[in-house]
């Protein structure tokens, strides 16, 4: 089992969870997975710019609420599922991107929300850091330096017996900037679907391996846990992902048959179809 | 000129469609085997409908 510690881009350390051993051998941060994948996240331009792709997938939310908007009045003459083929080019991509865009709207709306979500991950664990686990430390903060730390075997076993019917999903050793200078924190998931993509935090004195504190995660950090599967997909199994997969192809030809539309805006003809649309819907409700 | 179509007949596809693919995103997320079952049936539902009245010739 292959553990990757956080999200999807912190630089992190692979670790064989049996063994212990580095993955020295895992594609760490190369390959084309990787490019793509650093390109949906932040266009390699860092936490701006996976802000900025948040912001975007503001937007995208907004177009999605506009487009449902709409719908109704474009569809008060036409059946659902009709797609004007006969006439002009753009009618029928009208037609298309009003039906790919309202079957794909509730799954679009999902990815949208806990895409934007997950662009403020940096923030949000800052947050936690900052917060929760800073506050959790405080009263240690005048013990001198940890000498040597205490059997990690101890300090999972400690923090078994206050989640026994929770798994370690990683641990933060001293030092590093999940745990507090002198204690482990042992990050415990549950073992349902659902809880097992959430975390309850538990800290351990480094030196004597006995538990300290455990808190819940604030339910800010809840949301982004439970945004990351329903952002990506990857919570069904391979059926789920080629579904996904799917959606996206659906949801891009909604783009770019937006985009389209929009260009053609500038024709006369569709501006006239449009404008003959909505001059009936006016005569309609006077 | 044809008749204005009713709330529901504009709306009633849209929102089964929608109220399906939520419960589906939900169904995998609370179960595994049955509940990841549900979830591809659910997701399809949008796919289907989407090929079903985009690719057909009439």
């Amino acid at each position: 089992m292959r553990y990757r510690f956080w999200g999807l881009l912190d630089s992190c350390l692979a670790a064989d969870a049996r063994t212990g051993d580095y993955l020295y051998q895992y594609p760490l941060d190369q390959g084309i997975m990787n490019v793509v994948l650093r390109l949906h996240a932040d266009m390699f331009a860092g936490l701006w710019g996976t802000l900025f792709l948040g912001f975007m997938g503001l937007l995208l939310g907004a177009s999605l609420v506009s487009g449902v908007v709409l719908y109704g009045p474009f569809m008060r003459k036409l059946a659902f599922g009709t797609v004007r083929r006969k006439q002009s080019a753009p009618l029928k991509w009208l037609d298309l991107h009003n039906l790919l865009g309202i079957v794909t709207l509730v799954w679009f709306l999902v990815v949208g929300a806990t895409g934007v979500i997950n662009t403020l991950a940096t923030p949000i664990f800052g947050q936690w850091q900052s917060g929760e686990l800073a506050d959790m430390i405080a009263p240690y903060r005048d013990r001198p330096p940890v000498q040597e730390l205490g059997s990690v075997q101890k300090a999972l076993d400690a923090a078994r017996t206050v989640a026994p019917d929770m798994s370690l999903s990683f641990m933060a050793f001293p030092g590093s900037s999940f745990a507090g200078p002198g204690h482990f924190v042992a990050f415990m998931q549950g073992n349902s679907p659902l809880t097992s993509k959430l975390l309850k935090p538990v800290l351990i004195d480094a030196q004597t391996g006995l538990v300290v504190e455990t808190r819940e995660l604030p339910w800010y950090v809840t949301a982004l846990l439970i945004s990351k599967p329903l952002h990506f997909g990857e919570h069904g199994g391979l059926p789920l992902k080629i579904i996904w997969a799917l959606l996206d192809i659906l949801s891009i030809a909604v783009l770019g048959s937006g985009l389209y539309l929009w260009l053609k805006k500038r024709n006369v003809s569709l501006e006239a179809r449009l404008g003959a649309l909505l001059n009936e819907k006016e005569k309609d409700s006077a | 000129m044809k008749t204005s179509l009713t709330g529901i007949q504009i709306w009633g596809m849209p929102v089964l469609l929608g109220l399906v693919s939520a419960g589906g995103l939900i169904a995998a997320l609370l179960f595994d085997g049955i509940g990841d079952a549900v979830s591809w049936l659910a997701l399809a539902a949008p796919v289907m409908t989407a090929l079903w009245y985009g690719v057909r010739r009439t």
